[in-house]
């Protein structure tokens, strides 16, 4: 037998600290407002679960929720083929693929609160060139429309996001061996067989970071909306996060906003799982099968 | 089932500055099973993905039965070709993965359940053939793909490429059985890349030797082990390789040193000057007579049927392969014996002709 030296568990220690000051100890201080009806820093009292049976009867809050659910299913149903129809039309190598990755990544590298800007005054149907256009054209007007807020907040989102998607299956795509396409060339397959039976099953894991990513992001977007609608109009644009702000800095409801926060959290938390469980469950069939 | 013939074909990656494969004229008869063999980077992978069409050669015309189908697609050319590693699609099971040639050319569906049954059968892989080919283990997997090569019947050739690389040592002579057997009852034109001398011997009835992106020497494996037309074909095939040990030339005597060891036999007289001598292993024997090439035994290797007497002398070192119950041992001098039939010269490292030692005092 070998005698186990434990003290290496020290070695865990500095790891353990980081994370209790960024992120358990900021998390329990929202746990503790969740519990509490905070009046001002000197007066509180304890409410056990009220916020959060409140919140469950909510109805601004949970159509908010829902509205970000509609968003992000959205947002992946667009962002995800169009990401993965453009990695595939880039080139492959030479200076062409280096421009072509520059290109696809100037969204992604843009801070937030400029891209809200950009399209804010872009957008605009008095002095905006988009705008203009498309008022003349359709009646366009996302400070009235609530049809047009939504879409102008989706049109950002994808603009913003698909590149995240198309570097993402790019490299996926760059990282299949040549002979899978000599074989398919050789088998005679067609480009759609080939997109089919090589290359989606060789991206299966890429697509699964690629949708991830793109569910938790879109699902708490809320610069775009906060600098280009202010979750208007009416509260159209007004997803779960802008909600949160509103009555966590606008109200200063604390208590609530905590057991929101709470709530938000484990949403994203549950939703990320069962994405994980269902794009993985192939492979775990696999596993158990060959055992 | 084709008759093959390259004529000019070469190819070059940089656009012309270097040719990875110079340009050769090759006729492969139909039917037949041939063997691209060389080391890394000589060539043959490039030979071989120019005539499946996978690349288009820079100069040089490609005929299948006469026709050119130089600018034709793969697709169209309709060759097989199974590569290094197995390559399957993993989201189908063993028998899509075979019907899956057939089906992209639209042939009905009961003629693809009869020839993916037939062919399963012909690889034994017909248990296999409802389960994903993750599954396998990777000599069937490669039978898989071996299998997807095979399913369909019009194919002018079936082209290899180093397909035994990922199986087991002891399954590969199962699978080089196999395709030996396959090749003798359907007689595809088979052409096989192989960098392993032995796979190439044994499977092929021409070998083609590559080197450099030339080739060196075509013919059967006795050609090519008894008959080497270059040095480097002595060298690379056989285990170990040919000896070689620098001799002179003077009016048709061949001495090593100042030794006489024979006369040289040629088509065209040898010019006066220095050659090689090449002599493989299994045909040099060591006698302690006291007269001869002088060497000092440097080491002797026990290799279970034969020894091997590493040898060294002022003219070059040598290996000779000999019986077990040689009694040379490590530090012993002896002289060098030669075949008198299958001792050779060389000379710019071709064939130029060889040793007669009948008649010289040894």
């Amino acid at each position: 037998m070998k005698t186990r030296n434990n003290r290496a568990w020290f070695l865990v220690l500095p790891v353990i600290l980081v994370v209790a000051f960024t992120a358990l100890l900021p998390l329990m201080t929202v746990a503790n407002y969740a519990i509490q009806d905070v009046f001002n820093p000197q007066s509180r009292i304890f409410v056990g679960m009220k916020w959060f049976y409140q919140i469950t009867n909510d109805q601004l809050i949970i159509s908010a929720f829902r509205r970000s659910f509609q968003f992000s299913i959205q947002a992946l149903l667009i962002q995800i083929p169009l990401g993965i129809a453009i990695a595939r039309i880039m080139p492959k190598s030479g200076w062409k693929a280096s421009a072509a990755l520059v290109a696809v990544a100037v969204p992604l590298i843009i801070p937030w609160n400029v891209i809200g800007s950009t399209w804010l005054i872009f957008s605009r149907s008095d002095i905006g060139l988009g705008g203009f256009l498309l008022n003349k054209l359709f009646n366009f007007d996302f400070t009235s429309d609530p049809k047009d807020g939504w879409g102008l907040i989706l049109t950002v989102d994808v603009w913003h996001w698909t590149p995240l998607v198309v570097l993402l299956v790019y490299a996926g795509l760059r990282s299949i061996p040549e002979a899978y396409y000599q074989a398919a060339a050789i088998d005679g397959a067609s480009s759609f067989a080939i997109f089919k039976y090589v290359e989606l099953p060789k991206l299966r894991r890429v697509l699964l970071i690629a949708v991830l990513l793109r569910f938790m992001d879109s699902f708490m977007i809320y610069t775009e909306p906060f600098v280009i609608t202010g979750g208007g109009p009416g509260d159209a644009t007004t997803f779960a996060s802008i909600l949160l702000t509103n009555i966590a800095v606008g109200q200063f409801d604390v208590g609530r906003a905590g057991a929101y926060s709470l709530i938000f959290f484990i949403v994203i938390q549950i939703m990320s799982f069962l994405f994980y469980t269902v794009l993985t469950l192939q492979d775990r069939e696999e596993v158990t099968k060959t055992k | 089932m084709a008759e093959i013939r390259l004529e000019n074909v070469g190819h070059s990656y940089d656009g012309g500055t270097t040719f990875a494969l110079n340009p050769i004229t090759l006729t492969w008869e139909d039917g037949n099973a041939i063997a691209l063999l060389g080391p890394s980077g000589c060539g043959k992978t490039t030979l071989l993905n120019i005539i499946s069409g996978l690349l288009t050669p820079s100069v040089g015309r490609v005929f299948f039965d006469g026709v050119d189908v130089t600018d034709l697609d793969t697709a169209k050319r309709n060759v097989a070709q199974v590569f290094q590693f197995p390559v399957l699609y993993d989201t189908m099971t063993v028998r899509e993965n075979l019907s899956f040639p057939l089906k992209n050319r639209n042939v009905a569906k009961d003629v693809i359940a009869a020839r993916v049954d037939e062919i399963a059968e012909l690889l034994g892989i017909n248990k296999y053939l409802d389960i994903r080919p993750q599954k396998l283990r990777s000599d069937l997997q490669q039978l898989v793909s071996l299998g997807r090569g095979l399913v369909r019947r019009d194919v002018p050739a079936i082209l290899f490429d180093e397909p035994l690389t990922v199986i087991d040592q002891n399954f590969k002579w199962t699978l080089r059985g196999r395709l030996k057997e396959m090749h003798n009852s359907t007689r595809y034109t088979l052409v096989y890349v192989t960098h392993d001398q032995t796979e190439a011997l044994t499977f092929a009835d021409d070998v083609v030797v590559l080197n450099q992106g030339n080739i060196v020497q075509t013919g059967t494996a006795s050609d090519l082990f008894l008959a080497p037309q270059d040095e480097f074909v002595g060298f690379f095939i056989g285990s170990p390789g040919m000896n070689f040990i620098n001799a002179s030339v003077s009016d048709g005597s061949v001495s090593i040193g100042s030794t006489l060891i024979g006369t040289a036999v040629a088509e065209h007289p040898i010019p006066n000057g220095e050659v090689r001598l090449g002599i493989r292993p299994e045909f040099l024997t060591l006698s302690s007579a006291g007269t001869g090439t002088d060497v000092k035994i440097n080491r002797v290797e026990h290799r279970g049927g034969y020894k091997l007497i590493h040898a060294d002398g002022p003219h070059g070192n040598v290996v000779a392969k000999l019986p077990n119950d040689s009694a040379f041992v490590a530090g012993e001098k002896a002289q060098l014996v030669f075949h008198p039939e299958r001792t050779y010269l060389f000379r710019d490292s071709k064939l130029a002709g060889r040793v007669s030692t009948k008649g010289a005092g040894q």
